[in-house]
């Protein structure tokens, strides 16, 4: 498909804008969404493993070894759902 | 071989619909549309139609699932009327933004309240601008001959856009009439299969429908859907001519009776243009030179067509049959008057909201219509511009 952006004439974009690929929905950063963000203070992190799974997006990425790393904030929305569960208080929310 | 019949407007619209034999039928009943899915679901139980038919609870859900249907890849239709069609007020959107040729019968009736079940245009004057295209029938005759038109037009590459058949509950839905029809090999012809070019069932090409379009891109989209109104024209004069071919059968944008030599002259749509064409008889047979330019393609709009057809003329009065309610006069009224003054044509054209509610249309009427135009011929004074028919005043 061709790639379409915000410079892309009329007659150049799908109808409907259907889209005629899949897995395309990283492409589409919703990070600007956010008003809070949350910060993840790795000294008080126990890798407990209870965050990850809440994130109702893929922003906090796991490793090979299984560990969490930092946010990509790409795509967090700042829902604080992650801080809400950390029973060790690693995840603080903050003002963007 | 054309086959005669004599059936109700609801009959030959089930009738046609079996002949085109569509994958999906999704529909609720509703007065008068209700016969369409009961005859049509009669068809599915009895094996002659290969349809899967979708008893839903609501229009809402009717639409929805005729646009699940049709962006799956398969053909879908529906039947409905007045408030019917105000419940799928937000889907109707949906579909023709998701460029679904879904193709409906709008059987019209008044939308309420206070509540009423007959015939007006108030529920198609409803969706005049969500981008559907728009075709009305006198009789049952043409809502069946619209409706084997129909998916030719929706499903071509260059339109892309829903459809619906527009007829007069009662006056025609309920009213048996005369009717000429092809054989069931004859239209499957005609009709061809649909061949969506993206489907959501195909596995080799994995699609999004209807993803968030916002500020960047739902501008275009929306000039796109007009430019696709606009190809629909040409689209719906060539499967015009391919059914003439086929069956003898004319049909324009509009049919014009004794237009050509005509000083004055009635707009309006539906079964109301029987009614003038049986006074212009009369009053041509005293020396009145009357016409009719009778709508049969109200969404694309013909403007320039409507403005050159009705430039000779001396007087014109536009026949709405729903109220606008805007001080400004019907919807069909508005857009002759724009065709005509964006083409520099200048016709004294007065507007008559009449038949609301079911109220009968009788011949009289019509005729004083034709009266009045007369007048302003004589005196040259349009006088009020928006006036009524049929209506019970204590004064005028």
């Amino acid at each position: 498909m061709t790639d379409i952006n915000t410079k892309t004439p009329m007659e150049k974009m799908t109808i409907g804008g259907d889209i005629y690929c899949a897995g395309n929905a990283r492409e589409f950063k919703t990070g600007d969404w956010r008003s809070m963000k949350p910060v993840w203070i790795e000294e008080k992190c126990k890798q407990c493993g209870l965050c990850f799974p809440v994130c109702p997006d893929n922003s906090i990425p796991v490793g090979e070894d299984f560990k969490r790393k930092d946010y990509n904030y790409d795509y967090c929305k700042g829902c604080g759902v992650c801080a809400k569960v950390c029973p060790f208080k690693a995840i603080e929310m903050q003002e963007v | 071989m054309s086959i005669r019949e004599r059936l109700s407007g609801n009959e030959a619209t089930a009738i046609a619909m079996k002949q085109i034999n569509p994958d999906v039928v999704a529909a609720f009943p509703i007065t008068p549309s209700t016969e369409i899915p009961q005859y049509f679901s009669t068809f599915v139980s009895n094996g002659e139609v290969d349809t899967e038919f979708v008893a839903v609870e609501s229009e809402h859900s009717a639409m929805s699932a005729t646009i699940g249907a049709e962006a799956a890849g398969a053909r879908a239709m529906t039947a409905t009327s007045a408030n019917g069609l105000s419940l799928m007020w937000e889907m109707i959107y949906i579909a023709s933004s998701l460029r679904l040729p879904i193709v409906m019968a709008l059987v019209n009736r008044a939308v309420s309240g206070p509540l009423n079940i007959h015939n007006d245009h108030s529920d198609a004057m409803g969706v005049r601008d969500t981008g559907w295209i728009m075709l009305f029938s006198e009789n049952n005759q043409e809502a069946y001959d619209n409706m084997l038109m129909a998916h030719k037009i929706a499903e071509n590459k260059k339109v892309l856009l829903p459809l619906m058949v527009c007829q007069d509950g009662f006056i025609t839905s309920h009213s048996i009439e005369n009717i000429q029809l092809e054989s069931d090999e004859e239209v499957k012809k005609f009709v061809g299969s649909y061949k969506p070019e993206h489907y959501l069932l195909n596995d080799k090409e994995p699609i999004a429908v209807g993803p968030l379009d916002l500020q960047a891109y739902l501008f275009e989209h929306k000039a796109q859907q007009a430019e696709a109104m606009r190809n629909a024209k040409q689209v719906i004069k060539e499967v015009a001519e391919e059914f003439e071919k086929w069956t003898g059968r004319k049909y324009e944008f509009f049919e014009k009776y004794m237009l050509d030599d005509a000083e004055i002259a009635i707009v309006c749509m539906n079964s109301t243009a029987g009614t003038a064409k049986a006074v212009i008889n009369d009053l041509r047979a005293k020396g009145v030179k009357a016409g009719l330019l009778k709508i049969r393609m109200f969404r694309p709009f013909p403007v320039e067509e409507v403005a050159e057809a009705l430039s000779n003329l001396k007087a014109v009065a536009i026949l709405d049959k729903a109220d606008s309610l805007n001080g400004a006069g019907g919807a069909l009224f508005e857009d002759v008057t724009s065709s005509m003054y964006v083409n520099k044509k200048q016709v004294p054209m007065v507007n008559y909201v009449y038949g609301i509610g079911g109220r009968d249309t009788t011949e009289a009427q019509i005729e004083s219509v034709y009266s009045d135009l007369q007048k302003i011929v004589e005196t040259g004074d349009i006088g009020n511009p928006y006036r009524y028919l049929g209506l019970r005043k204590e004064r005028n």
